[in-house]
């Protein structure tokens, strides 16, 4: 089984003060910490398993600046067999079909049975790099996935949708997958691993090796900005059961549980 | 001049990193409490490499340098100080001696079983009466025909609940002194071999510290390390190794005490604003991240000083354990200061981070015998 595993490195922003930077469409990331995506690391597990239980090969790819290759060796130390950096610095304006068809041109040569991505990334929140990489291969997809069990040309897949229901579906490789978070346990890399890790070449291509042809955004970041602060707020009065009961209300009313 | 980490260091760090924040940074306030010896973490260690940093991979480690080596122990002991120093002692002080002074008999059937878990190391070096003055121990070992028959007791022995290899020292030849010293490897079911007092510690509370008792214990003369006589060397080889361990669980135990302090201070409003606004915060904050930076840098640096091979760095280990401990316990105090009343209850890690960084000034040479060695190789 050929599998191609798709992840990214991101500015961890979850716990950070996030400013907006003087160009106004990015934000201030020299104080954050960056890391992989977080349902990237799902899915490279993922990839992992079914390496581990079909054989084959595992090639991880990200689209990143050279910071990129230490995530790519992260993915290298845990059980990938050779990694791809596409330069992004060699390139502009990456929205998520953009950076689709960047994917495609790095693996497009591969042989691949399953393609993975996460499901979402923490910094753009796009949710399309996955489902228009599908696309663009001429192969099906399931996006929020939970869980994989193959034999061996058919899938059967699990998706995760609202009020707790999950969706069935049979498929036939080769698939794409967009990984949700949960579905497994992603590992620690060994010390020894991380060793042979360390010395594997990362191939990186940029301008020089993908043909430019058609290969455009199709939405340009016109401004970041933070909303202004809303006026509406309820102070909630009563007994603690009172404001508990009314709380509870507002949360159901909202449809927040 | 490069202070740059290495891609395998960074890797390392990176994964240790996330290792003990998710795996054994949750269970340290329990094993505190309980004082039970981390069984689970240690196997989760072993799985990937941890109890064997600086082993070679033919012996079973994954042949880590001695930096790495203090990255590893930082980012542990910044989530668990008790499970630090296990895993620096079974590395540093079980395997490294092994490692360095073993014949191919002993490392071959040794070390793998360190590095897997399968048996863990122990040092057993200090005593109740030979602490500081290591010369004045009492443990002899007779040679009898095949066997040295050991006799003695140790106290203050980190893992020796739950060890299964001891690197014990024995007197061969007292009249030579320090030169009559030898070094033995003891397995835990020889029979005349005991446990005795379990130490109830106020801190690193769950590394099983405890008495060894020797009772005319026939130890094989195979498992003479190295030469005898050769002891005292040995133990002073090994402890300048162990102290970029001790000085990095160090640098851990304050990270830890910074990090706390300065989430603390962030939330935490008095005055009308939060704590960290007010200068007297900032500057023990200030205080505390230089300290620990450049403690840091005195453990690498000692690591570094290894792995280019000098056969005598205690100076540089020493200044390494020495400053590390110190500011350690410095910035965990300063650390319960900023968090107030709230930082002597036990609602908080602070608490734990306090008792926990004493020890470090004590173990593996006072700090007082660090400033010796130093003072020494000064005026010599």
């Amino acid at each position: 089984m050929d599998i191609i595993v798709c992840i990214k490195r991101v500015a961890q922003t979850a716990e950070a003060d996030v400013k907006i930077d003087s160009s106004g469409k990015d934000i201030v990331k020299d104080r954050l910490t960056f890391d992989m995506n977080e349902s990237d690391t799902y899915a490279l597990e993922e990839a992992i398993l079914l390496k581990e239980k079909f054989g084959g090969t595992l090639t991880a790819v990200s689209l990143g600046t050279v910071q990129a290759e230490d995530t790519l060796r992260i993915a290298l130390a845990k059980g990938a067999d050779s990694a791809i950096r596409i330069k992004a610095e060699d390139f502009e304006g990456l929205d998520g079909y953009k950076t689709a068809q960047l994917l495609k041109a790095a693996i497009k040569d591969l042989k691949f049975d399953v393609v993975f991505t996460g499901c979402i990334a923490t910094d753009d929140y796009y949710s399309q790099v996955g489902v228009t990489l599908a696309e663009l291969l001429g192969v099906p997809h399931a996006t929020l996935v939970t869980k994989i069990d193959i034999q061996d040309t058919k899938a059967q897949v699990h998706r995760e949708l609202e009020g707790g229901l999950i969706e069935h579906l049979d498929m036939t490789l080769p698939a794409l997958f967009t990984i949700q978070t949960g579905i497994n346990e992603p590992r620690y890399a060994s010390l020894i691993a991380i060793r042979r890790a360390a010395k594997k070449e990362i191939k990186v291509i940029g301008a020089s090796e993908i043909e430019p042809t058609g290969i455009q955004a199709n939405a340009s970041l016109e401004e970041l900005f933070t909303p202004p602060a809303g006026k509406r707020a309820e102070i909630l009065s009563g007994s603690m059961d009172e404001i508990s009961a009314k709380v509870a209300g507002i949360i159901k009313e909202k449809g927040l549980i | 001049m490069n202070f740059d980490l290495t891609n395998d260091q960074k890797m390392l760090q990176d994964q240790v990193k996330k290792f003990a924040d998710s795996v054994l940074a949750p269970v340290a306030p329990d094993i505190d409490k309980s004082g039970e010896f981390p069984w689970d973490n240690i196997k989760k260690m072993a799985e990937l490499g941890l109890l064997g940093i600086i082993i070679p991979e033919e012996y079973g480690g994954a042949g880590f340098d001695y930096i790495s080596l203090a990255i590893a122990i930082e980012e542990i002991s910044r989530a668990c100080a008790s499970t630090g120093v296990i895993v620096a002692v079974n590395n540093s002080l079980a395997g490294y001696p092994i490692m360095q002074f073993g014949n191919e008999e002993q490392k071959k059937k040794y070390l793998p079983l360190l590095c897997k878990g399968e048996k863990l190391g122990a040092f057993g070096l200090t005593e109740p009466n030979a602490g500081s003055d290591v010369a004045a121990m009492e443990t002899t070992a007779r040679l009898d025909g095949d066997h040295y028959i050991l006799n003695g007791t140790k106290r203050f022995i980190t893992n020796a609940g739950e060890a299964g290899i001891y690197m014990v020292f024995a007197y061969t030849n007292k009249e030579l002194k320090h030169k009559g010293m030898s070094t033995f490897i003891v397995e835990r079911d020889t029979p005349g071999f005991s446990l005795g007092k379990h130490e109830d510690l106020m801190g690193i509370r769950a590394t099983a510290n405890c008495e060894l008792i020797f009772e005319d214990v026939k130890i094989p003369r195979e498992n003479l390390l190295g030469k005898e006589g050769e002891g005292f060397k040995m133990c002073m080889n090994t402890l300048d190794v162990s102290r970029i361990d001790i000085g990095a669980q160090a640098v851990g135990i304050a990270q830890s005490a910074l990090d706390e302090s300065i989430k603390y201070s962030k939330e935490r409003k008095t005055f009308g604003q939060p704590i960290c606004n007010f200068q007297m915060v900032q500057s023990m904050l200030a205080e505390m991240a230089t300290e620990i930076q450049a403690a840091r840098m005195l453990v690498y640096y000692a690591g570094h000083c290894k792995n280019k091979g000098m056969t005598r760095f205690s100076k540089e280990a020493a200044m390494a354990k020495y400053y590390a401990s110190s500011i350690s316990v410095d910035v965990a105090r300063k650390a319960v200061q900023i968090h107030g009343g709230y930082g002597y209850t036990k609602d908080y890690p602070i608490e734990r981070i306090y008792r926990d960084a004493k020890i470090l000034e004590l173990y593996e040479g006072t700090n007082e015998i660090q400033k010796i060695i130093i003072a020494r190789e000064l005026t010599r």
